[in-house]
């Protein structure tokens, strides 16, 4: 699995579960190193351990884990690049929703190496219930993507139910109610900002991005 | 035949699609006066009503030459324009023009490359763009790989960082901190190819052994940590001190080849060793033997030749009873006129014997 995805399951447990909690995962996950590079590739295998060995010294069962993981991924305030580029994605969570059939491709022109899972959203706007199938040879990634979507709905300012439906083969099903699409404000968002920060701009180009 | 507003081969649109289809279109009568335009394009000048407005005083048609009028314009139909907005910060446009009946024309505007600060600049978001532009798609692809690269640059970083410690302990002799034979033989190529003038010194410890069978190894390498101090303290920045051998030391010595000047730097390094040495309870003591070869006795000086050279004097030192320094001699060659002249002036050179009173 790619160095992005593993060293984002690090982060998440040393920045909300301190780094004695991180050094002890490594050592029951028998890695042979105590840091996760973002920009290389590791063995499947290796990403499930560290995952077993964090719900077993967490104690928190691994789906609930991974769930939180998608929250932290949106939410991070130290790490904005992953909301930011979600949220070019779609004007409205609607749109975002749409959008979710690109986002392997998408993906895919970022970082080349970066495999995610194929997502297809299926449903009416009608009655706003959807059904978004998560396909990949990975199990569990259907637990992150609850996460993510219920970070980025609050982003939006969106009011959903959302709900893990069980596996088949390697297709997860999340079922997704849209009871209002602008219950709240939600975050603002500006399509410079992120270019902005960026960049090491002088004193004169902040300003001009205020 | 009328078929989906398609009449004899004109399409009537009204404005609000227009505006959906293009937001950065302007439309401007025979006179280029300003008629209508779409909501984005009436962002190019925030604060200024464009509408009414001659279209060349809002903005800078430059390229191709010599846009000036409306129908310069038109004759212009179907080739990339290059434009700026009027709006104090020039900002970079791309465009294209056609005519409308009664010899207007409609102008369709993007921002091309210059997307990045222009949404910076005139605060735009993804509804000022129809969604088949491709300008928010490029600002995603922008920031993603900023990302991606800020990614591969730490990484980048670590491993430089990693290289060069490899690096730093692949010339370092870890017991002392000195150069090791590596280092010294890597400065000694550089020296040669930069033609510089230089001398080598080869320090073999004097009396290093009994230290070691006496008070063990620790003491020993004790010594040799001061020894690596001691030569530090007695050489220049640029010069180089490194340790070849369990007690054996390579001192290259830049720009030096004065042998009065060599012979005190020696007799310093001597006198240094043979100060005692403390380690715990007990006091070592040592000496050094050194042999010196300089670059001046080389027309192209070779590493292996001045290195065996530098030995043949240290093996002279050892032999006139140790602590002593000697600079090496080269056998007279006839074939080799500078080298032989040079050998010349120092026929009455011999090895001299460290002054001992001198500490």
């Amino acid at each position: 699995m790619h160095g992005l995805i593993n060293r984002s399951i690090q982060c998440f447990i040393r920045d909300t579960h301190g780094a004695d909690a991180w050094a002890d995962i490594v050592r029951a996950a028998d890695l042979d190193f105590d840091q996760f590079e973002a920009m290389l590739e590791y063995d499947d295998a290796l990403t499930y351990a560290v995952l077993d060995a964090a719900a077993e010294r967490l104690s928190r069962p691994r789906e609930m884990l991974m769930e939180d993981l998608g929250t932290f991924l949106v939410t991070n305030p130290r790490q904005q690049a992953p909301r930011r580029l979600l949220r070019f994605c779609g004007l409205t969570f609607m749109e975002f929703l749409h959008s979710l059939d690109d986002l392997h491709d998408r993906a895919r022109l970022a970082v080349p190496e970066l495999e995610l899972p194929r997502l297809e959203l299926l449903g009416y706007r009608e009655t706003g219930d959807f059904s978004l199938y998560c396909r990949w040879r990975n199990p569990g990634f259907g637990h992150v993507m609850i996460g993510i979507l219920r970070a980025m709905a609050d982003d939006y300012g969106a009011l959903v139910f959302l709900e893990h439906m069980g596996t088949e083969g390697c297709c997860e099903r999340i079922s997704i109610r849209l009871l209002e699409a602008a219950f709240s404000e939600g975050r603002h968002f500006s399509l410079s900002q992120g270019l902005q920060q960026g960049r090491s701009t002088g004193p004169a180009r902040m300003e001009i991005a205020r | 035949m009328m078929d989906g507003g398609l009449i004899n081969g004109t399409i009537t649109l009204e404005q609000e699609g227009l505006a959906l289809l293009l937001p950065m279109h302007v439309v401007a009568d025979r006179h280029g006066v300003i008629t209508a335009c779409g909501p984005t394009a009436r962002k190019l000048c925030p604060g200024r009503e464009i509408i009414g407005e001659n279209l060349f005083s809002v903005i800078d048609f430059r390229r191709p030459c010599g846009i000036r009028t409306i129908a310069d314009l038109l004759h212009a139909q179907g080739q990339k324009l290059h434009l700026r907005a009027r709006d104090g910060h020039d900002i970079p446009l791309k465009g294209i023009a056609v005519p409308l009946p009664g010899q207007g024309c409609l102008l369709s505007l993007s921002f091309g490359i210059a997307i990045v600060d222009a949404v910076a600049r005139l605060d735009l978001n993804a509804s000022d763009f129809a969604p088949t532009d491709l300008a928010v798609e490029m600002l995603f692809l922008v920031e993603a790989k900023s990302a991606a690269m800020a990614a591969s640059r730490e990484l980048n970083e670590k491993l430089q960082k990693a290289r060069m410690a490899a690096e730093e302990q692949a010339y370092t002799d870890t017991l002392t901190g000195l150069c090791n034979r590596r280092a010294a033989d890597r400065m000694l190529s550089r020296l040669v190819e930069s033609g510089e003038k230089f001398s080598l010194m080869h320090l073999d410890l004097d009396f290093f052994k009994a230290v070691n069978d006496t008070h063990g190894h620790a003491a020993g390498d004790h010594v040799l940590q001061q020894v690596a101090r001691i030569l530090k303290e007695e050489t220049r920045e640029e010069d180089l001190v490194a340790r070849v051998g369990g007690d054996e030391f390579i001192l290259l010595i830049s720009r030096i080849t004065d042998h009065e000047r060599l012979d005190g730097i020696a007799r310093r390094i001597i006198a240094g060793l043979e100060q005692p040495i403390p380690y715990g309870d007990v006091i070592c003591r040592i000496s050094g033997s050194i042999g010196t070869t300089i670059s001046d006795y080389y027309e192209i000086p070779e590493i292996d030749r001045m290195m065996q050279d530098a030995d043949s004097a240290l093996y002279a030192s050892k032999h006139k009873g140790r602590a002593c320094h000697t600079i090496f001699i080269p056998q007279p060659q006839p074939r080799n006129g500078a080298a032989g002249s040079a050998e010349a002036d120092r026929q009455g050179e011999l090895p001299r014997r460290a002054d001992r009173a001198d500490q």
